[in-house]
């Protein structure tokens, strides 16, 4: 199974190239984090890898195949504010249950499991939209896990999250890379970034400066950008902190 | 969840059989005309008094649709009735002719009159000759409010002030006011404006509102409102009713239509009187 | 003249009076107008709904025009649907002229771009917030409008009694296609039309008072029925 390869990928509005990408191999396995500067243009490239964007050129393959259709049943995102339907917490997930698939008595059983698995199922009858933000993006993050997702992508999953947040956020993308999900993630969060990745891909101004093992990138990244970059994150403060 | 989705779902369905049944009627068969008439004579109240005894006797629901004169003659045009009553005699006569009813006949008759306020400004109380008491209002500058609508009881007006040879369009928004409007607005409006009005009397008996303001010009042979009953004419209009229709004008032109209408009283007074041969 | 106290005590004593004719006139007014607003949700709803999510050329004209037919007089309306259903028209085959049913129809036209202007804005800022998250889920397009309809209740059920509150008080359109007549085609407002013409004002403004109260009490019943729902919306 070989998640995603990149081809020549643009994307283009108006006169400004937002993403060029002329080659990219995202393996299967542990965790590819996704770095860069405010702008870099991670976001739009994480989107346009799930496919929730159309791409400018250029193509993308997922385990060997192109119909987008396909990625969003094998796959699934987080995004940086959690986006939730105007239900019930448990509803929520049983929406995402159903659209893939998933119908009656084993639906229900399948939204305890999830609920349980996100520490939530004593407020599964409550309005999503009551939860606190980390609750509401504990929420999501199961919610996309009911999907079952060969890969899954985050967008800044805990950058508006306390710490204690933070860290069940942390402890359930864990949780899912045991059980053979793949993680695709961007944080700014370089402690959480080290903790986790495998492989590091740094982006800026659209481009991919540098593919990595992380091992490396960390001790000694090769393009001057990302030196730049770890340079600036690495003052004495943001260790402390381990975020900006 | 399930349960708030279900109860949506029976109210939905229940309205919508509700529209379902709504649509059914039509095909139940009722049996009833259209009446196409004015509205100053459903508001004489004279219709809702009889009607009910021909439904009584026949059977046949008489269904009245009461516009202004020149409305309920378009609407017989389209066939949109089965009999057509109003009160303006060229234009029914023209109706016939143009081939758009079968035949006309006298009803009954009711008068006009002029009413104003009781300090009455013109001096027109007690006058005997209508014409005469128009021009007083005239050159007096005294408000006049006329329907102005091309109504039976416009034209009559209009009849009388063409007598008179005063200029009422040119004098349009001065003295003389136009409404525009049926009988009942228009009395609401002239009483409004303490001016002085030219309506039909049943109407006037028949009026909530009178205020300080009262009948003070009546009787002039001029002042006579005739009223005709035409059945409209199958031929040009299929769907027309024609033998209920018929029924309905044998009754209104025979004993008992006649006997009724002379019957009807509003405060001790006889409105209309009956006058078909 | 009148005085309001008289004239609330007025149609308080109407309303206690039991009076069948009054009664009738009421449920018929209730009757065609909640009919046009089912009518005119069953298609206002989705039409919003589609060119909420819809992207095509002349989307923004169409919107455009759709909120101007708000705007719609009843009294041309009426009209337009007098000439339709006339015997002398093309639809006077099914004689519904001077019948509820083609008051209803009446409404419903009044009353659906309403609906589906209101709805289209709604759902519209409502699939700015979801659109990305659906899509990731793979629903897509027109596939999206049962979620943001479902989700949009509030916010829809509001349009619709916007709806309502349209149809419930115009006489314009009614009063031509129904002919105001009197125990078939008799609603409130034609019956205050009809006795405002005979001067008969404080009658008219008791009918008028009834009117406000019964729409009142419809937008109330709609509210109570979504109370419980809405505290599992917003906690």
């Amino acid at each position: 199974m070989m998640p995603i390869l990149v081809k020549n990928l643009t994307f283009q509005v108006g006169r400004q190239r937002l993403v060029d990408l002329t080659s990219l191999e995202i393996l299967a396995g542990g965790p590819t984090l996704i770095l860069g500067p405010n702008g870099a243009g991670k976001s739009l490239f994480i989107r346009l890898l799930h496919g929730i964007i159309e791409p400018t050129s250029g193509t993308i393959l997922f385990n060997g195949r192109v119909a987008r259709q396909q990625f969003r049943r094998h796959q699934a995102m987080v995004f940086q504010k959690p986006v939730l339907l105007r239900r019930s917490v448990a509803a929520n997930v049983a929406y995402a249950l159903k659209v893939h698939g998933v119908t009656g008595r084993e639906n229900t059983r399948q939204v305890d499991k999830y609920l349980e698995l996100g520490g939530l199922s004593n407020h599964a009858k409550q309005s999503a939209r009551s939860l606190s933000g980390g609750e509401q993006q504990r929420l999501a993050l199961v919610r996309a896990l009911a999907c079952t997702p060969q890969v899954l992508f985050l967008d800044e999953p805990t950058s508006s999250l306390d710490p204690a947040a933070s860290d069940s956020i942390e402890t359930l993308i864990s949780n899912a890379e045991n059980l053979g999900t793949k993680i695709i993630m961007i944080t700014h969060d370089l402690a959480l970034a080290q903790r986790l990745a495998k492989d590091v891909i740094f982006m800026q101004n659209g481009q991919m400066d540098e593919h990595a093992l992380a091992e490396k990138f960390f001790r000694s990244p090769a393009s001057a950008s990302a030196q730049a970059f770890l340079a600036s994150k690495f003052t004495p403060s943001s260790e402390i902190n381990g975020q900006n | 969840m399930v349960r708030i989705r279900n109860q949506n779902l029976a109210l939905v369905v229940l309205l919508l059989s509700a529209l379902a049944l709504q649509v059914l009627p039509l095909f139940a068969g009722d049996r009833f005309i259209v009446l196409q008439s004015t509205t100053s004579t459903r508001n004489s109240g004279l219709l809702d008094a009889i009607l009910p005894v021909f439904e009584a006797e026949t059977g046949i629901e008489v269904r009245v649709v009461a516009v202004g004169t020149g409305q309920a003659i378009k609407n017989a045009e389209n066939g949109d009735g089965d009999v057509l009553m109003v009160h303006a005699l060229e234009a029914e006569q023209k109706f016939v002719a143009e081939g758009w009813g079968v035949r006309r006949f006298d009803l009954m008759y009711n008068d006009f009159i002029i009413i104003g306020s009781k300090q009455d400004p013109a001096g027109i109380s007690g006058l005997q000759d209508v014409v005469e008491a128009m021009k007083k209002i005239a050159t007096s500058n005294q408000i006049f409010v006329s329907r102005g609508d091309d109504s039976g009881t416009h034209k009559a007006e209009l009849k009388l002030w063409a007598q008179s040879k005063v200029d009422v369009s040119g004098a349009s928004g001065t003295w003389y006011r136009e409404t525009g409007t049926g009988m009942g607005a228009t009395l609401n409006i002239g009483i409004g404006m303490r001016g002085y009005v030219f309506t039909d009397r049943a109407s006037w008996v028949a009026f909530g509102q009178k205020e300080n303001h009262v009948v003070l010009v009546e009787g002039d042979a001029r002042l006579f409102n005739q009223y005709g009953v035409i059945l409209i004419n199958p031929e040009r209009n299929p769907r027309v009713k024609q033998q209920d229709g018929q029924v309905f004008v044998d009754w209104l032109l025979g004993e008992n239509g006649q006997g009724l209408i002379s019957l009807f009283q509003i405060d001790g007074q006889q409105l209309f009187f009956p006058n078909a041969h | 003249m009148q005085n309001f106290p008289d004239t609330l005590a007025h149609s308080i004593g109407l309303i206690f009076s039991g009076d069948p004719q009054l009664w009738a006139v009421v449920l018929l007014s209730l009757k065609v107008s909640l009919i046009a607003v089912v009518a005119s949700g069953l298609i206002g709803l989705p039409l919003g709904a589609l060119l909420a999510v819809g992207r095509f050329r002349g989307r923004q004209a169409i919107i455009v025009f759709l909120n101007a037919l708000m705007g719609l007089p009843p009294v041309v309306v009426g009209l337009v649907v007098y000439l339709m259903l006339s015997n002398n028209g093309p639809l006077g085959v099914f004689q519904l002229l001077y019948t509820p049913t083609a008051m209803i129809i009446a409404q419903t036209i009044l009353v659906t771009p309403i609906v589906a202007a209101l709805t289209r804005q709604l759902l519209e800022s409502l699939n700015a917030e979801y659109s990305e998250q659906l899509r990731s889920f793979g629903v897509t397009g027109f596939a999206s409008i049962p979620t943001l309809l479902w989700d949009g209740r509030f916010g829809l059920s509001t349009a619709l009694l916007a709806g309502f509150g349209r149809a419930i008080a115009e006489v314009g359109a009614v009063i031509i296609v129904g002919g105001n007549i009197n125990h078939v085609t008799r609603t409130m407002t034609t019956s205050i039309a009809l006795e405002t013409s005979r001067g008969n004002l404080e009658l008219a403004l008791a009918l008028g008072t009834i009117l406000v109260l019964t729409a009142i009490l419809v937008n109330a019943a709609v509210t109570i029925v979504g109370m419980p729902a809405r505290r599992v919306e917003n906690g």
